[in-house]
C-alpha cells in the first residue's frame, strides 16, 4: 500500500490488518512511554488546504508518536492564498524531502490527482477531500466500533448502523459507507430527500427519510455535522425543523437499544443534528472516537512508511 | 489563375471523379481531366464539401496563450474545416461591432479559412442588457448569430426580446441551455458517478428546462433558436417535438458527446471536464440517434483551448473545455459510419451543408458542382490514426482523446481553391509557436 486515497483502495482484510495494527500500537503506546521510534527520520508533511484543527493534530499527534519529523503548512496566510498551485506547493514540499503527505482539501480527488499526476512521489494520505471521502475518518470509527463489538471480530456482518444527516456533502458518510459494507454491516442513511446523494439505490445501502422508524433496531447511530448556512441552498428550511426531524435528542436517544453506541465525527452543533444530552450521554463514544483516531492514523502512517514486511506481518518493530 | 486537380476522387454519393479547380472555382468536374497546374493524386479518398464549424473558441482576443485566431485557422484546416465561428467570450467580448470587425479582419489575414464572429446577446455577456446586436450585424461581419455561449441566456424576457430582435435580419440566437440556479458550483453529470465521487452535479434538467422554455418563446415570436451543444436525452426528445411543431428551431451536438460519458471522471483529471459535462452512456445513444434521424441539425466542435496549467490541477478549479478541431472528423466517422448510423450524404449535411445554412454562410457549404466556390475536404475515409496531443496543430493541447484509435482523417483541405492543407500539413501560418 502506497497511499491512502479512498476505502475503496483497501480490501476488508487490509482494514482490518490496520485496525489490528492500531490495536497493538495502543498496547505498546499505553504506558507512560507514549513514543515509538518507528519512523525516526522520516517526514510528514500536513498539507491543509482548510482549516481543521482537530485532524490535522490528530495526524500531528500520530506521527509525533512515531518519531516522525513533522511539518505542518496551513494554505492560509502562505504562498497559497497568493495564488500558488497546488501542483508548485506539492513538489515544493517534496523538494523539502516529504516521505508521505498528508493532505486536506476543499476539492474533492485533490488527493488522488496529488497522488496519480506524477507531481509528487512521496505517499499520500487523504485527510478530507472536498465531498468525496475521509478514509482515516472511517478507519477509526471502524475501530471504535469494533471495541464496543468485539476487538477482534474480523467483519461487522449482524451489526446495523444508521448514518444520519447530510449525506450528500459528507465526506465522513461516503468513506463510512463504503468500510462499513465492506466489513459486512447493514447500513442505512437518514436524511431529508435534499440531503440524500443521487442515485443512492446504487451505493448498496438501505435509506430513509424517517429517523423515528426503525431506531430501536440499530447498534450504531452514526451522527453527522450539519451545516446550518444548508438552509440558504433550499436544503431544509431551519435549524429547529431540521432538528425536530433529524436531531438525535433525547427522547430518541431513550429509545435506542441497550448497548447501542452514538457517533459523531465532530466538531458537533449540539442543539442541531444531537443534544447535548446526547452527546454527553454514556452511549456516546465521541471522544473515543478522538483518542481512537490517533491510534488508527498511527496505524496507517505505519503501514505506508514503515516497510512492507512490517507492515504485512504486523510487527512492531 | 492557379489550377489544381484532384485525380480520381470519390464523391459521397461514391461515384469516382477528377475535380479541376481554376482560380478560386470548381472549373470541370468528369474523368480524365488535365491541367498545367497541381495535380493531386486522390485514389482511395473522398472529396466532400469544406466542413463548417459553428462553435468554435479561437480565445482571441484576450487569450492568445490558448489559442489565436491564426492557430485556430490552423487547427481548423488541419480538421478538414473551411469555415469556423469564432464565439463571442472574448476579452474584451465581442459585443460590439469594433471586436467582432477586429476578429473577422485577424481571420482575413490568416487567409487559411473563414472566420465568422459570432456577437454576443448580452452586454459583457452579463445577462442583463442587449449587445449591440443591430451594429454587429450592420458591421463588415455581418453577424447573424448572437449568443452569450459559455452562459445562459437564462433572464426569460431578455431570451424573448432578442429572439424577436433578430428577426430584423434573419438572425438567430444560439443558446447555452444551462439554467444557472440549478448549475450551482456543478462541476459533471449529476448522477450515480458524481454522487460518488463527491463532485456537485450538473442535472440534465438544467439543460432542458431551458430548451423547453426557448422552444416555445421561438414558437411564440417566431424566430429562430439555435440550441448549442445538446447533450441529453430528454433534450433530444424536446428538439423531435419542437421540430414536429414546426418550431424553428436548430440543434448541434458535439464530438466529444456523441462517444465519452461520464464515466471516465473517476480518475478527477480535468481533461475530461467539459461544458455541458459528460453525460451517460444511454445520452450518447440518444445523441447518436437524434443526429442520424435529423432531430440535431449539425455536429459543432465547441473546440474550447487552454493552457496546460488550467488543466494540470485538481478536478474544481481547472477550467471546463476541450479542443476538438482536428478530431472532429474521426469521432464522426467513428461514431456514426462505421457503427452504420450515418452514411456520407448526411455527414456532408451535419458538417457543412446544414451549419453554414444556418449561420448564412454565403459559399460555404455549397454541394461539389461546377462554378462554385471550392471549398473542399478531402478525406481519407478508413484511415486508423492515434490521436496524439504532442502533435496537434492547435497551441493548446487538451484533447481526451490522446491515446485514442479513431477511424477517417483529412488529408487535405482547400479553402476558396488554395490549398490549405496538403497531405496534413497546414500551408500557411508556419512561423508560429505552438506551444
Amino acid at each position: 500500500m502506497k497511499h491512502l486515497l479512498s476505502i475503496n483502495d483497501i480490501t476488508a482484510a487490509e482494514a482490518i490488518s490496520i485496525l489490528d495494527t492500531a490495536a497493538q500500537l495502543q498496547n505498546l503506546t499505553s504506558g507512560t512511554v507514549k513514543k515509538l521510534p518507528t519512523l525516526r527520520g522520516r517526514t510528514v508533511v500536513n498539507l491543509f488546504f482548510e482549516d481543521s484543527t482537530r485532524t490535522r493534530l490528530s495526524f500531528d499527534a500520530a506521527a509525533k508518536r512515531l518519531s516522525a519529523d513533522v511539518t505542518n503548512f496551513a494554505a492560509k496566510g502562505s504562498s497559497v492564498s497568493k495564488g500558488e498551485s497546488l501542483k508548485d506547493t506539492a513538489q515544493t514540499l517534496q523538494a523539502m524531502g516529504a516521505d508521505a503527505i498528508v493532505i486536506r482539501h476543499g476539492a474533492s480527488g485533490a488527493a488522488k490527482r496529488l497522488a496519480e499526476s506524477g507531481w509528487v512521489s512521496a505517499s499520500i494520505i487523504n485527510a478530507g477531500d472536498g465531498t468525496h471521502e475521509h478514509p482515516t475518518q472511517a478507519l477509526l470509527d471502524a475501530f471504535t466500533i469494533r471495541k464496543h463489538f468485539g476487538p477482534t471480530r474480523s467483519d461487522f456482518v449482524g451489526l446495523k448502523v444508521a448514518i444520519v444527516g447530510d449525506i450528500v456533502h459528507s465526506r465522513v458518510a461516503r468513506s463510512n459507507v463504503l468500510l462499513l459494507k465492506k466489513l459486512g454491516a447493514d447500513v442505512t442513511v437518514i436524511a431529508p430527500p435534499t440531503l440524500i446523494p443521487y442515485g443512492i439505490e446504487s451505493w448498496g445501502v438501505a435509506h430513509s427519510f424517517n429517523l423515528d422508524e426503525d431506531l430501536e433496531s440499530f447498534d450504531v447511530v452514526m451522527m453527522l455535522r450539519v451545516q446550518l448556512e444548508r438552509m440558504n441552498e433550499a436544503y431544509f428550511p431551519n435549524g429547529r425543523e431540521y432538528s425536530r426531524g433529524y436531531g438525535l435528542d433525547e427522547v430518541r436517544l431513550g429509545r435506542l437499544k441497550a448497548h447501542a453506541i452514538v457517533m459523531h465525527p465532530g466538531p458537533m452543533n449540539r442543539g442541531l443534528e444531537i443534544s447535548a444530552a446526547s452527546a454527553d450521554s454514556v452511549r456516546s463514544v465521541v471522544l473515543e472516537q478522538v483518542s481512537n483516531g490517533v491510534l488508527v492514523r498511527m496505524a496507517v502512517l505505519y503501514q505506508l512508511l514503515a516497510g512492507p514486511d512490517q507492515a504485512a506481518t504486523g510487527v512492531l518493530a | 489563375m492557379s489550377e489544381l486537380l484532384l485525380k480520381n476522387v470519390t464523391l459521397a454519393d461514391n461515384s469516382q471523379v477528377d475535380i479541376h479547380i481554376k482560380g478560386d472555382r470548381i472549373f470541370a468536374i468528369g474523368s480524365d481531366l488535365s491541367t498545367t497546374g497541381e495535380v493531386l493524386d486522390c485514389s482511395g479518398l473522398m472529396a466532400l464539401p469544406g466542413f463548417v464549424d459553428l462553435h468554435t473558441h479561437v480565445r482571441e482576443p484576450g487569450k492568445e496563450n490558448a489559442e489565436t485566431v491564426l492557430t485556430g485557422s490552423r487547427s481548423a484546416v488541419r480538421g478538414g474545416f473551411t469555415a469556423v465561428s469564432a464565439m463571442p467570450n472574448t476579452n474584451p467580448v465581442a459585443d460590439t461591432a469594433g471586436v467582432v470587425e477586429q476578429v473577422l479582419r485577424l481571420g482575413k489575414s490568416a487567409g487559411l479559412c473563414d472566420v465568422f464572429p459570432i456577437g454576443a446577446v448580452s452586454a459583457g455577456l452579463n445577462g442583463e442588457h442587449l449587445a449591440e446586436i443591430g451594429a454587429m450585424a450592420d458591421s463588415a461581419a455581418k453577424v447573424r448569430i448572437f449568443s452569450d455561449d459559455g452562459k445562459c441566456v437564462s433572464d426569460p424576457l431578455l431570451m424573448r426580446r432578442a429572439l424577436e430582435y433578430v428577426k430584423i435580419f434573419d438572425g438567430v440566437i444560439a443558446q447555452h441551455a444551462q439554467e444557472p440556479r440549478l448549475t450551482i458550483n456543478a462541476q459533471m453529470n449529476e448522477g450515480v458517478v458524481a454522487s460518488e465521487l463527491g463532485l456537485t452535479g450538473w442535472p440534465s434538467i438544467a439543460e432542458e428546462s431551458i430548451i423547453a422554455r426557448d422552444i416555445l418563446l421561438a414558437e411564440t415570436v417566431k424566430s429562430r433558436l439555435h440550441i448549442c451543444h445538446v447533450s441529453t436525452k430528454g433534450s433530444v426528445e424536446l428538439i423531435r417535438w419542437a421540430k414536429s411543431r414546426g418550431i424553428s428551431v436548430t440543434a448541434e451536438v458535439t464530438p466529444h458527446h456523441l462517444i465519452l460519458t461520464d464515466e471516465l471522471v473517476r480518475g478527477y483529471d480535468p481533461i475530461y471536464k467539459v461544458n455541458p459535462p459528460l453525460r451517460t452512456n444511454d445520452d450518447v445513444v440518444a445523441l447518436r440517434a437524434g443526429l442520424a434521424d435529423g432531430t440535431i441539425d449539425i455536429v459543432a466542435t465547441d473546440h474550447a483551448p487552454h493552457p496546460a496549467e488550467d488543466k494540470d490541477c485538481e478536478w474544481a478549479s481547472a477550467a471546463f473545455g476541450m479542443v476538438g478541431l482536428e478530431t472532429a472528423f474521426g469521432v464522426v466517422v467513428t461514431t456514426m459510419i462505421r457503427t452504420g448510423l450515418m452514411d456520407w450524404k448526411r455527414l456532408v449535411e451535419v458538417m457543412s451543408i446544414n451549419p453554414a445554412r444556418i449561420g448564412g454562410y454565403g459559399d460555404q457549404g455549397q454541394p461539389l458542382e461546377v462554378g462554385a466556390m471550392a471549398h473542399i475536404t478531402v478525406v481519407d475515409p478508413k484511415k486508423e490514426w492515434t490521436v496524439d496531443k504532442q502533435a496537434l496543430i492547435s497551441r493548446s493541447s487538451n484533447t481526451p482523446f490522446h491515446g485514442s484509435t479513431l477511424t477517417g482523417d483529412v488529408i487535405h483541405t482547400i479553402y476558396r481553391g488554395a490549398l490549405v492543407l496538403k497531405d496534413q500539413r497546414v500551408m500557411g501560418g508556419e512561423n508560429v509557436s505552438n506551444g
